[in-house]
């Protein structure tokens, strides 16, 4: 009996058991996790300290007593609260508008059989694929010519409703009239988010049973009332994973905000550009604007901590 | 023979008037032709009957006004941006959309301006690098979390974390890594001892010394663009990641059972028997990775601003530049046409592709 197989039975451990190509695999594993927190973690730890403080230790150790401070994460939020409201404002309507578009088409474009169907529906999937630059131009073009402002003054400028929240107190979610520009941003957005979330339902639509449509509809069901009483219903977990994907892409956007709203900037601006104004500053308050990436990435970290599983499928759906 | 007839008239109409619309020119137009194929009767009601009953017609309200929509601002949109870049459209005055005075002046521009040059130059470097390196680390990524870990959920959703961040965000986190004095980077090699690594990430570079005499290669390498991929990769290299999970996951076991029974070892295995299969899941990444790779542009913005430098302009920041800060509207487009040619060319065989083995 060798000594190692000694220390085994002592310890009541199998070592063979210990396969070295698995610690091999573990290691690596957690070294990569080093990897992709890092920027993450050093961002948090640094959001957390003064700035005599971030400018001399490094950047992924926690703050020192005398080094932490949370100002950093209080002048983000005074700096983006209204940015994220606007944001809110968009990404809510837009996302729920581009799926429920999605869904319609994908309907209308999987439990049907036409001729003809089939470019329209690469038509669709080709959308998702442009670059944007490509039509950046028209759309500065189409929102300088569509007066939004004009068209809907008479409902603009107006309080939805107002919440005490606590630490903020009174928020006002209102229209206000830099809200055209949000309302142009929410059409953008819902036109070209349509052949993503064609394509996310579609995948779905494609595996209902045709049996069931066929049935309903010889016992007389209109089309519509196909689409209420059985697809819509039978969507409900494929809404969740488009509903999660498009919130993430409009949250997430810089481009459009920028070309669509006027001077990029102002009361209408949403996260994304006021996070870029935040950190384009000359003078390099890294902590701030850590903060500030943490605050503007919030929203999202939440969905996507919440509902990984959901964004991951959206993901792979979009393969 | 006659819901033949409509049917094709009905499927050719897809390309954008409304349903009702669709109808009277399906009606007209087989008055038109008047008494061909179909002598037995032509009957107006039965028409009008079959029209409701067309499959194309039942389906219409549901696809056909978000098509409206999509068809509007995507293909509409690309028209007008193709027009504008026929036309001189620049500075303040609005454009005329005069056909005999378009040319092709703004391509003529692009052919013959330097940065131009430079900016499809690493427009491809970032397209060619960015894409081969995600593919290779997501496909590095699945493998290892496609071992039968414990904790796979997790490692997982650590992977892909960045993917869920935009572009702006994952920018400002990777300014603070690349920064020189206390920067992740720095301080990292510095830590291990690898101080003569420590670079200006951002801004520096490296003497190429004889490689510069091949043409369109810098005296200087610059890091910026390389810093660029990489902090890409972080971002993105979970997202192949996950792709090619799915893509590990529909091969059925016995595959893997059988090979093991062959006594292949593990790499052998998945050399023969494994990465063939990912093909479908390459291809479908690579698509969506070389996508991102073009719009990369706010990364970019975010970065640098509206101009990266010669060593990191890409065509869309380059667009954007000409377009939104120099007001040179048309030469913008131009610059736009190009970039959507360079997509288009990504594209359409992948859909073809798709189309021929019927998963449209």
């Amino acid at each position: 009996m060798s000594v190692r197989d000694d220390i085994a039975d002592q310890l009541g451990v199998d070592f063979d058991a210990v396969d070295p190509i698995r610690v091999v695999l573990y290691g690596t594993l957690v070294g990569l996790v080093a990897f992709y927190l890092s920027p993450l973690e050093s961002g948090l730890m640094t959001a957390l300290k003064t700035e005599a403080e971030f400018a001399t230790s490094p950047p992924f150790v926690p703050p020192t007593a005398d080094g932490f401070t949370l100002e950093p994460f209080s002048v983000a939020i005074d700096t983006l609260a209204s940015a994220i409201l606007n944001s809110i404002m968009l990404a809510v309507p837009a996302t729920i508008l581009s799926a429920l578009l999605g869904s319609f088409a994908a309907y209308g474009l999987t439990n049907f059989e036409w001729r003809g169907q089939l470019g329209v529906v690469t038509l669709f999937i080709a959308g998702i694929f442009i670059p944007y630059q490509a039509v950046l131009i028209p759309l500065s073009r189409l929102w300088a010519i569509v007066d939004t402002q004009e068209l809907l003054a008479p409902v603009l400028d107006i309080t939805l409703f107002s919440v005490q929240v606590p630490v903020l107190g009174t928020v006002e979610l209102a229209t206000h009239p830099h809200y055209a520009s949000i309302i142009n941003l929410i059409i953008t957005h819902a036109a070209y988010g349509i052949p993503i979330t064609t394509l996310l339902f579609r995948s779905y639509y494609k595996k209902l049973s045709t049996e069931m449509l066929e049935a309903a509809r010889l016992d007389g069901a209109s089309a519509f009332t196909v689409y209420r009483r059985i697809v819509l219903p039978l969507s409900t977990p494929m809404f969740a994973v488009t509903l999660i994907y498009q919130f993430t892409q409009i949250w997430n956007d810089l481009l459009f905000a920028l070309v669509i709203i006027p001077s990029g900037s102002g009361p209408a601006a949403v996260a994304t550009i006021a996070l870029n104004e935040l950190t384009g500053g000359i003078i390099q308050t890294f902590n701030t604007q850590m903060a500030g990436a943490f605050v503007a990435a919030l929203p999202t970290l939440l969905v996507y901590i919440l509902f990984g599983d959901k964004f991951a499928k959206g993901v792979a759906g979009e393969a | 023979m006659l819901l033949n007839t409509l049917k094709r008239l009905l499927g050719r109409d897809g390309s954008g008037d409304c349903g009702t619309e669709a109808r009277a020119d399906g009606a007209a137009s087989l008055r038109a032709d008047g008494g061909t194929p179909t002598s037995d009767g032509f009957d107006i009601e039965s028409v009008v009957s079959s029209l409701r009953e067309s499959e194309a017609v039942r389906s219409a309200p549901f696809w056909l006004p978000p098509f409206l929509l999509m068809g509007f601002f995507v293909y509409g949109a690309i028209g007008w941006n193709v027009i504008i870049s026929f036309t001189d459209f620049a500075g303040l005055q609005l454009p005329t959309y005069d056909p005999t005075a378009f040319d092709l002046e703004m391509y003529r521009r692009a052919l013959s301006d330097g940065q131009f040059w430079l900016a499809t130059r690493n427009t491809f470097v970032l397209l060619v690098s960015f894409t081969g390196l995600s593919l290779a680390g997501g496909l590095g990524l699945a493998i290892l979390v496609d071992r039968g870990i414990r904790f796979e959920n997790w490692f997982r959703t650590i992977y892909l974390l960045p993917f869920s961040l935009s572009f702006v965000v994952t920018a400002v986190f990777w300014r603070w890594m690349y920064n020189f004095d206390s920067g992740v980077i720095n301080v990292f090699l510095r830590g291990i001892g690898l101080d003569f690594l420590a670079s200006k990430w951002l801004a520096g570079g490296v003497e190429l010394g004889a490689l510069s005499a091949i043409p369109l290669v810098p005296e200087t390498l610059q890091f910026k663009l390389f810093a660029v991929i990489f902090a890409l990769l972080w971002q993105f290299s979970g997202y192949a990641m996950v792709v090619y999970l799915a893509g590990l996951r529909a091969i059925p076991d016995d595959q893997y059972e059988a090979a093991r029974v062959d006594g292949a070892s593990t790499v052998r295995m998945y050399r023969r028997v494994i990465l063939p299969q990912l093909r479908a899941s390459t291809v479908s990444a690579a698509v969506v990775l070389m996508v991102f790779a073009l719009k990369a542009f706010d990364f970019l913005y975010v970065m640098f601003g509206n101009n990266p430098g010669p060593t990191a302009d890409i065509l869309s920041t380059m667009m954007y530049r000409q377009a939104f800060a120099a007001n040179e509207w048309a030469y913008g487009s131009a610059i736009a046409v190009v970039l959507f040619l360079v997509a288009l060319a990504v594209v359409a065989p992948y859909l073809y592709g798709e189309y021929r083995r019927g998963e449209l």
